[in-house]
């Protein structure tokens, strides 16, 4: 063991025997972020913000919640909403932050694309980055079963027959999801335990990681610019604020955090008091009912875009054409041939390709709920799933010939 | 000012896409289309009963005779409707109601009878005429009783068959039987024998007493459950439990179908329930207070953490400056 001599403070007690010094340097005050860097960059802490508020009305909701397909509807909508102190509080800032957070995170990736930030030396950023979308998506489907309601229970059931598609039925795979031929008790316990338990576990270690993968590349900026970050931080350190090109986080960056995290909140509790009805299909205030079909099945809003790229082909083909969608923007990193980190607005026909996979995925999501009955609709959805499925090999095509940018210029 | 251009883009397509798949999505998912392919508009009404609504249905499915009856029987209403009606005189022929309209709880044919003793204050004239000269048109149900059944009210007909009776019984009603009603007596009256709402802690056999033995409560529920066999038989299905109904469904969907259960729900045997519009914000009271507890609460907090987010902001906004303000 070492050797301790007789601290004189807390804070250096703490430090023999947690380095909270070396911890508080390279973490806040030493960690060093790009000057130029807009509001978009906050949107890392307003996520992590928002993740806490669910953890914490997660909680608060677990206490009364009843995984039981008798009692889950009511102990949701009657003793949570009537009898419990503040209960609709922590449920409408659970329901209106899983709804917020992906707007946040859809938000976030876009200007991961927007930048370039997923380009080489930063790869793992994006991946890590796409594996919390991917759990973050899990923890919402899995979250959405648990009030037990007609969009529940339909949308369990929609979402698990994409698991009888071609040879899988055979296996009964769709039946060892859900624990039954239809979703019932087992089906709502094993969701309840994957969102309370496994998810958040797999969340937050993700979380760790996407943090640590920001430690070495570094945070990306509003020009591309490749920083010698410690030159920089040294003319910091020396007092030449204005010469450097970095800030550390804490406190000069935090400061903005901070800012753009209470405007978020102001937005986040308007809804939360006056409009969360925006987060709450009214369909699910319907107590699920296995007899009486809804007239229209559709997923929350942050899954149409894929759902609506499954929807337009047969089955089997919309559960390939859907693993495809999911997967696509894994591979950003590595269909993106362009030797250039830099905005879009200096890259030419990439600049082109943003904006129509922006416009493209916000077609497919609201051609997701539209129904797919009217021609016109059906016509535009296949449209915009091969559109998105186009956009890839494109990708890879226009950046191939993108030519180097001249830094500096 | 870059990063209030960028702020404008962000919000741009944000209430974009929240407009396609909100507002947008809902209109286009709710639009009724008759069998021509026009969009057919269901309109409240304004809680005015002049059979509009079920003539325009007639029309719609294109049948001649039906018209004909609907006219004839709303031309008719409005004819009883332009009568002075005598309060005093009425009170002998409202006698004739009491045989079933008596608070006793019995079944009738299916439904235990409405007690009307807030009758006057809850539903409109035009419709209790209405309902008295034929109950089965009145609340837009005749299909329901076309071939075999009548109306389990229908009796009515045969006993007051005179305008003028009619007139008086109305004007009794009016006059004797409002007085000031709360949201849940409203809802008691006008919707509970057929609907639960076990957030209210009320079944089709009113409100659910404390027993102190749960053999007792377990009498009860039996009761309950064979009321409920009754409505279940009677209307075809168990009507559904109220208590979330006003999150489940809008504003114009409820005053639409309470109107004319027909406008949303074509062959429902859920009759229209003929509220006036001052009967219908008290029902729909009672339903707020039950399915939205919370509206208070809510109105009274909000502000508070609303202005602390503002406060907080402005705070934060200071610090920030101070920190920047010799990086450039």
């Amino acid at each position: 063991m070492a050797h301790f001599e007789k601290a004189n403070s807390l804070n250096e007690w703490l430090d023999q025997r947690l380095a909270i010094n070396t911890l508080k340097r390279v973490l806040n005050t030493e960690y060093w972020i790009p000057k130029d860097i807009n509001f978009l960059w906050a949107m890392g802490m307003v996520l992590a913000a928002t993740f806490g508020m669910l953890v914490i009305s997660g909680i608060f909701l677990l206490m009364y919640y009843k995984p039981d397909t008798n009692l889950a509807f009511d102990s949701v909508n009657y003793t949570i909403m009537s009898e419990v102190g503040y209960g609709w509080l922590w449920r409408h800032i659970h329901g209106v932050g899983a709804s917020i957070v992906f707007l946040i995170i859809y938000i976030h990736m876009f200007t991961g694309i927007y930048y370039g930030s997923y380009k080489k030396g930063r790869e793992l950023i994006w991946l890590s980055g796409m594996g919390l979308f991917v759990a973050f998506s899990a923890e919402a489907f899995s979250g959405y079963m648990l009030p037990w309601g007609q969009m529940s229970y339909w949308a369990g059931m929609v979402i698990t027959n994409l698991f009888s598609g071609g040879s899988l039925e055979a296996y009964g795979l769709v039946e060892w999801i859900r624990g039954d031929y239809v979703p019932g008790d087992a089906f709502l316990t094993r969701f309840f335990m994957l969102h309370v338990l496994l998810l958040p576990l797999v969340i937050i270690g993700l979380i760790v990681l996407h943090f640590g993968t920001l430690r070495i590349p570094h945070v990306n900026n509003q020009e591309g610019a490749e920083i010698d970050f410690k030159e920089a931080a040294d003319l910091w350190k020396a007092g030449k604020k204005k010469e450097s090109k970095v800030i550390p986080f804490s406190p000069v960056f935090l400061s903005k955090d901070v800012f753009v995290m209470g405007v978020y909140f102001i937005l986040f509790f308007y809804l939360v008091f006056y409009n969360f009805n925006f987060a709450m299909d009214p369909v699910n205030f319907d107590p699920a009912d296995g007899l009486k079909t809804p007239a229209h099945i559709y997923p929350e809003w942050y899954f149409l875009w894929s759902y609506e790229i499954l929807r337009p082909f047969g089955k089997d083909a919309g559960l390939i054409a859907f693993g495809i969608a999911q997967a696509a923007l894994f591979f950003l990193p590595f269909i993106d041939r362009s030797p250039n980190v830099a905005p879009a607005h200096k890259r030419g026909l990439f600049q082109v390709w943003f904006w129509v996979l922006l416009i493209d995925m916000i077609a497919l999501t609201a051609l997701g709920k539209l129904p797919p009955t009217d021609p016109t609709f059906a016509l535009l959805g296949k449209i915009s799933a091969w559109t998105f499925l186009a956009l890839g090999p494109i990708l890879v095509v226009i950046t191939m010939f993108e030519k180097k940018i001249e830094k500096g210029a | 000012m870059r990063e209030l251009k960028i702020l404008a883009v962000v919000v741009f397509f944000s209430l974009l896409t929240y407009y396609l798949v909100e507002p947008y999505a809902h209109h286009e998912m709710h639009k009724k289309v008759d069998a021509q392919g026009n969009e057919i508009k269901t309109e409240s009404h304004g809680f005015i009963y002049d059979g509009t609504a079920d003539i325009v249905e007639a029309e719609r499915a294109g049948d001649a005779s039906k018209l004909a009856a609907k006219e004839a029987f709303w031309a008719d209403v409005a004819k009883v409707a332009k009568l002075e009606g005598n309060a005093a005189a009425g009170e002998a022929g409202f006698g004739l109601c009491m045989g079933c309209h008596n608070g006793a709880n019995m079944n009738m044919g299916g439904v235990i009878p409405p007690n009307l003793d807030h009758a006057g204050a809850i539903y409109d004239k035009d419709y209790l005429i209405a309902l008295i000269k034929d109950p089965a048109m009145a609340s837009n149900v005749d299909h329901k009783y076309a071939d075999t059944m009548m109306h389990p009210m229908g009796s009515i007909k045969s006993m007051m068959t005179d305008d003028q009776q009619i007139a008086d019984v109305v004007a009794y009603i009016l006059e004797n039987k409002a007085g000031e009603v709360t949201p849940k007596e409203a809802y008691m009256e006008a919707c509970m024998r057929c609907h639960a709402v076990r957030y209210g802690k009320l079944t089709q056999l009113g409100e659910t007493p404390v027993f102190k033995h749960e053999k007792e409560a377990l009498a009860y529920k039996i009761k309950v459950i064979d009321e409920q066999d009754a409505v279940k038989a009677y209307m075809g299905k168990l009507p559904p439990d109220l208590s979330m109904i006003i999150r489940a469904r809008s504003e114009h969907f409820m005053e639409t179908f309470i109107e004319n259960p027909q406008s949303q729900l074509a062959g429902t045997s859920m009759p229209r329930v003929g509220l006036s519009h001052e009967g219908y914000e008290k029902v729909k009271a009672y339903l707020t207070e039950v399915g939205d507890p919370s509206k208070e609460k809510r109105e009274a907090i909000g502000p508070i953490v609303i202005g602390f987010f503002i406060l907080f902001s402005l705070l934060a906004l200071l610090w920030k400056k101070s920190q920047w303000r010799d990086l450039h």
